[in-house]
């Protein structure tokens, strides 16, 4: 217990950049104030219609709550790049939805400030039967890209993705790599003002792994900000200056990387 | 620099209306709307031969063997083919434009899961692709009116009119059983009995006449009635729909849209945790 390293808002939240020491350096782009968000699982889960309306009428309709996130108070700055570590469940994706509007807190309140570029799953919105050209239409779409916007950004995208050979051949042929591949150019080909990543760099040759580091980093040189999930701990600790403890839905502690790790670390070795 | 003032801002605690702020959403992606109705086209005739000759040569088969098997029935229909055909492709448009918004959602729910987007797309779409194929469909109608030797009129050019109406509605309904899919997985099944039993309550193969006017009363509570009724008579009919008719349509189309649209937007905040 007592691993509350809480430095929220202390002056070594400053990114060290010193050549970016831009006037936009201190404002904060998300913030979540006492944020909850509730599951309601149905004890037993009900399919259909007439399950539900039987066991309504029998007043047998049991559901049960599970907090994903509970009491999260978190406030991150402009440019900074921040980590959230924590075991398998313990709310790292569901806040990085929270933030990326795909859910609504239960109780208290986010504020996102700026355009969100969410690197949750990796093509998630790819349709295997259409061709990578037009899953990066349909994919810009989704992000919110407007046709001329797409056409400007295509180039790019294939060039960045390296892969013109495939290009008009179905995303179901292409392997786990280049899928992310295509995923991370198309999320990532204008710089977003906060960068949401999910434990997706794993993916892809040691290469495409350096070559998408570098313009993670580039971005967070240029003002954007970062939010990384990963249980690569070397990776939290050379891309963030700040992380954050995930545990059952709450935050265990909160600080610099190097000494939020280390709580992380102790915390599996002796729990409790 | 001041990104920050121009930047988009998301505050979960600030909302002054979902169904509002829906709407908004909704025409920032308008291009998502565009893309999907595209999908739908494309994949639906990249497969067949015939392609797009298909949703011309299905409503007109059908109206052969329905004309075929029913003149006798209702003989005393003038024009009886025009008339089953016009009432059939306003039936066809409404019953797969729906259906299209249940199929499209649940689809879409395992991107709702990951990425943020208005989920009224879904639907929405569905009327674009609907409404493609509706006007694709017109062109077998004005071919057998003509063959009929039905007068075609200036008011024909009403047209958008009675096809805006029934999009409107079918948009409602679409939008309230595609909630209701998302909760309940056999909602598709029933909605599928339901639509059939529908039909035959809507004047598509018989006109209201035949009934016994104690029934001709019920029918014309069946909201269907009156938009079919009104696209009839601009194509089939010919004539200028009276003030009354576009009003009673219109109103219903209005307040259909506009409660499947309050009932969407009021539970689609839980749709990712449902999907």
């Amino acid at each position: 217990m007592s691993l509350h390293i809480v430095s929220e808002s202390l002056p070594d939240s400053m990114p060290v950049n010193k050549a970016k020491a831009q006037p936009f350096i201190d404002s904060e782009v998300i913030c979540l104030q006492d944020v909850g968000v509730r599951y309601r699982i149905p004890s037993e889960r009900i399919h259909s219609f007439k399950e539900y309306a039987i066991r309504r009428l029998q007043r047998k309709l049991q559901m049960r709550d599970f907090w994903a996130l509970q009491d999260i108070n978190l406030s991150i700055q402009q440019g900074e790049a921040f980590g959230l570590i924590g075991n398998n469940g313990a709310g790292k994706s569901t806040l990085l939805k929270l933030v990326a509007r795909v859910f609504r807190p239960t109780s208290g309140r986010v504020l996102v400030i700026g355009q969100v570029a969410p690197l949750l799953e990796f093509g998630a919105g790819f349709h295997p039967e259409l061709t990578g050209r037009e899953n990066i239409y349909l994919n810009g779409a989704l992000l919110g890209f407007t046709r001329n916007e797409m056409e400007e950004k295509f180039q790019r995208i294939v060039d960045f993705a390296e892969l013109w050979d495939f290009i008009d051949s179905p995303m179901r042929t292409y392997s786990s790599g280049m899928w992310a591949r295509l995923g991370f150019a198309s999320a990532t080909d204008v710089q977003p003002d906060i960068l949401l990543v999910d434990e997706v760099l794993s993916v892809g040759d040691e290469a495409f792994q350096r070559k998408s580091l570098a313009r993670m980093e580039s971005f967070r040189e240029n003002g954007a900000t970062i939010v990384l999930v990963s249980h690569s701990m070397d990776l939290i600790e050379t891309m963030c200056r700040r992380a954050a403890w995930l545990d059952h839905g709450q935050i265990k502690a909160i600080g610099s990387a190097g000494e939020v790790i280390q709580a992380y670390r102790e915390g599996q070795t002796n729990p409790g | 620099m001041n990104k920050i003032s121009t930047a988009p801002v998301y505050d979960s605690a600030r909302r002054v209306s979902p169904a509002l702020e829906e709407l908004k959403a909704l025409f920032q992606y308008n291009n998502l709307v565009l893309q999907m109705v595209r999908r739908d086209i494309l994949t639906r005739y990249k497969r067949s031969i015939l392609g797009v000759a298909w949703t011309m040569l299905n409503p007109l088969g059908t109206t052969l063997v329905l004309a075929f098997v029913f003149s006798s029935v209702f003989g005393s229909t003038v024009n009886y083919a025009a008339y089953v055909l016009s009432g059939l492709i306003a039936w066809t448009f409404f019953s797969q434009a729906t259906n299209a918004c249940i199929v499209n959602l649940v689809w879409g729910g395992s991107l709702l899961r990951r990425i943020y987007v208005p989920r009224t797309v879904f639907a929405v779409s569905s009327m674009g692709t609907g409404l493609v194929n509706f006007t694709l469909s017109l062109v077998p109608l004005i071919l057998v009116i003509l063959v009929s030797g039905i007068p075609l009129t200036l008011n024909a050019l009403l047209l958008p009119i009675p096809m805006l109406f029934l999009a409107m509605f079918a948009l409602g309904v679409g939008l309230i059983v595609s909630n209701l899919a998302i909760f309940f997985a056999d909602i598709a099944e029933m909605y599928a009995i339901v639509l059939t039993a529908w039909m035959y309550l809507s004047p598509v193969i018989y006109t209201i006449e035949t009934l016994p006017p104690q029934y001709q009363q019920l029918l014309k509570l069946n909201p269907m009635y009156h938009l079919i009724n009104l696209f009839r008579a601009v194509i089939y009919e010919g004539r200028t729909p009276t003030l009354n008719e576009f009003l009673i349509s219109g109103g219903i189309a209005l307040s259909t849209l506009l409660v499947g649209w309050l009932v969407f937007t009021k539970k689609s905040d839980e749709f990712a945790y449902r999907v």
